[in-house]
């Protein structure tokens, strides 16, 4: 197109001279600009790549003194320099596990009635206030849970869950012990709280994926709103649902301020799920401006990486379903 | 008889939609709720510090008056390093997402990675920029804490830039072309244009994230208890000087928290609401 344009031109030489240099500046400068764009691109990766290798080779010192055993052992003693991952693990696991208990119930009832029941103008209003509570930041979910939901934890849900589960046979060791406000099911509660909202937000875009006529279809032959739910919304979303979940899973995992306030960081497993313990993000928060370097910071930065594995291959698999449902659509 | 059964399990489906419809209000309700108790006991808490004190004076040792003018300073400096260093990098990659890689396996690939980093633990990415910027240097510096910022605020950028470019009717790249523009100088002139206020949301997406994130910056910026604007040395933030006040045990420490995080809250919720009103409007053209 531009080799055309020159060789038409009937124009003196000096002008077509001007004219291919500038040309010539044109073409560097595209080409520049797609340069960029694509060295920002391998950017992207070159950081994720970067995180793995960093964090890999800082950990390395701990996973050669303590090899696999690492990922299996309670043991954290800086005096001694024994470390091992099991406790951080389990209390990752464990709140994560509570928050997905509460959130996705709860989640899916706020997207089922932001998408069927609610009255149309109210939709939007109240589909943006359920995403301002992803806006808030984490540490004032933090601050929050721990001046006011920890003492309500304190004196009034432990206390219940004690008295009445604490001596059930069976689960009962998971409600033993003290009220005493911090604890996994404390932070439990407050990361259910925080991640409700991308539940929301996601089932409720997939929710909406659901052809109208089907669902008409089936309200046509009589059925009523949660049959409607139940036969035809769920199953025809149900990868994109489940890669929804596997999302806010995987905030879950890596939730730090929130969890950090409240979870009482405790380096210790204990049956109850009311005891304080502590999660791989609060343990580094709060031991790693005091750790010595050594064994001490290298196994912090261990489970800096076994975090980033987990919640690489959470959110890995939860993009895949995602984009599954995403190529149905 | 058979009319009697039919009607009974007529009455059940209604009892059982009944019981699912109370549950889906309720969960809505306590969504709703939750906001408001957290937003109130923000307002109940902080409003009463809001003084001149808090824009003018840093943050004190106990049992002084003092405000959080560095904390603050200090937010919008490493804020502005993030967003500096990670809005040419988030917009540049989403431009070739959507523009020049599109379909190649590159493209498919950074996508998925950046898909991942939107919701990577940021307590990592502190970790990672400390091993990267703070060990080698010997000391914390709020230029640590900025490129850990950028590295959070960038993948939403990425994102919003390619749904964005995306938008742009395909004629007006071609009419562009026809006049012999060259590629860069279509998107730059012709598609960013087109999706200005598209790119700016999530530009605000990205600061609010940003404003809001405290893990990463505890290992890089650190926190100072000074007034500085030295992006070379450790510097204080709203975020990190709540995290530090809001276990502290003396009273006018506490205040000055709840103090902070309301002015953090009701910041990082503006901009989000700002985003979302450009991006409504947007959509409607």
């Amino acid at each position: 197109m531009t080799a055309t344009a020159l060789q038409t031109a009937s124009i003196p030489r000096a002008t077509s001279l001007d004219r291919a240099r500038a040309l010539a500046r044109l073409k560097f400068a595209d080409n520049g600009f797609r340069l960029m764009t694509l060295g920002s691109a391998v950017l992207v990766l070159v950081l994720l790549v970067g995180v793995l290798v960093a964090l890999f080779i800082g950990a390395l010192p701990a996973f050669r003194e303590f090899g696999v055993g690492f990922l299996f052992s309670d043991a954290w003693s800086p005096p001694k320099e024994k470390f091992g991952a099991a406790t951080a693990i389990y209390g990752t696991l464990i709140t994560s596990l509570i928050a997905m208990l509460i959130a996705v119930p709860v989640g899916l009832g706020v997207a089922v009635f932001l998408t069927e029941l609610c009255w149309q103008p109210l939709r939007r209003p109240i589909g943006v206030a359920i995403e301002l509570l992803a806006g808030i930041p984490s540490i004032i979910y933090g601050v929050w849970g721990v001046y006011y939901f920890k003492p309500v934890m304190q004196a009034y849900i432990q206390p219940f869950l004690i008295k009445t589960l604490g001596d059930a046979p069976g689960v009962g060791a998971l409600f033993a012990g003290p009220p005493l406000g911090y604890g996994l099911l404390t932070a439990g509660l407050v990361l259910a709280l925080m991640i409700l909202p991308y539940i929301t937000a996601v089932s409720r875009d997939v929710f909406d994926t659901v052809p109208t006529v089907l669902k008409e279809a089936a309200y046509g032959v009589g059925a009523t709103t949660f049959e409607v739910v139940g036969a035809i919304i769920i199953p025809y979303t149900r990868v994109g649902l489940i890669g929804g979940v596997m999302l806010a899973l995987g905030r879950a995992l890596g939730e730090t301020m929130a969890v950090t306030f409240v979870v009482g960081n405790a380096t210790k497993i204990q049956s109850s799920i009311l005891a304080q313990g502590t999660t791989i993000s609060a343990m580094i928060a709060n031991q790693f401006a005091d750790a010595d370097p050594g064994l001490f910071t290298s196994s912090l930065l261990a489970l800096g990486f076994i975090l980033f594995v987990i919640t690489f291959l959470v959110l890995a698999a939860a993009r895949w379903m995602l984009a599954r449902m995403e190529l149905r659509a | 008889m058979k009319g009697a059964t039919t009607s009974a399990r007529f009455s059940s489906r209604k009892r059982r939609n009944l019981v699912w419809t109370v549950l889906a209000y309720a969960s809505t309700a306590l969504g709703l709720a939750m906001l408001t108790i957290i937003l109130a006991t923000l307002l109940w808490n902080g409003v009463g510090g809001l003084s001149l004190d808090v824009f003018t004076k840093t943050t004190p040792p106990p049992g002084v008056v003092g405000g959080l003018v560095n904390s603050i300073v200090g937010s919008v400096i490493v804020t502005a390093i993030g967003l500096a260093l990670g809005a040419p990098i988030g917009i540049l990659a989403g431009t070739y997402l959507a523009e020049y890689g599109s379909k190649s396996r590159l493209a498919s690939v950074v996508r998925f990675i950046n898909d991942i980093l939107l919701s990577a633990p940021s307590i990592v990415v502190g970790l990672f920029v400390y091993q990267l910027l703070v060990v080698p240097v010997g000391h914390f510096s709020a230029l640590a804490g900025g490129v850990s910022l950028a590295m959070l605020g960038a993948p939403i950028m990425v994102r919003t830039t390619e749904d964005m470019l995306k938008l742009v009717p395909k004629g007006l790249h071609e009419a562009a072309s026809a006049l012999g523009m060259p590629r860069s100088l279509v998107i730059r002139n012709v598609a960013y244009r087109a999706v200005l206020s598209g790119l700016i949301t999530g530009v605000l997406l990205a600061i609010a994230r940003m404003t809001g994130e405290t893990a990463p910056l505890i290992f890089t910026a650190l926190g100072n208890s000074l007034f500085t604007v030295d992006p070379r040395g450790p510097m204080s933030s709203l975020p990190l000087i709540i995290y530090e006040f809001a276990r502290s045990p003396y009273a006018e420490q506490q205040k000055l928290a709840w103090t902070g995080a309301l002015i953090l809250t009701f910041a990082v919720l503006a901009l989000s609401i700002a985003a979302r009103v450009l991006s409504a409007s947007t959509g409607r053209k």
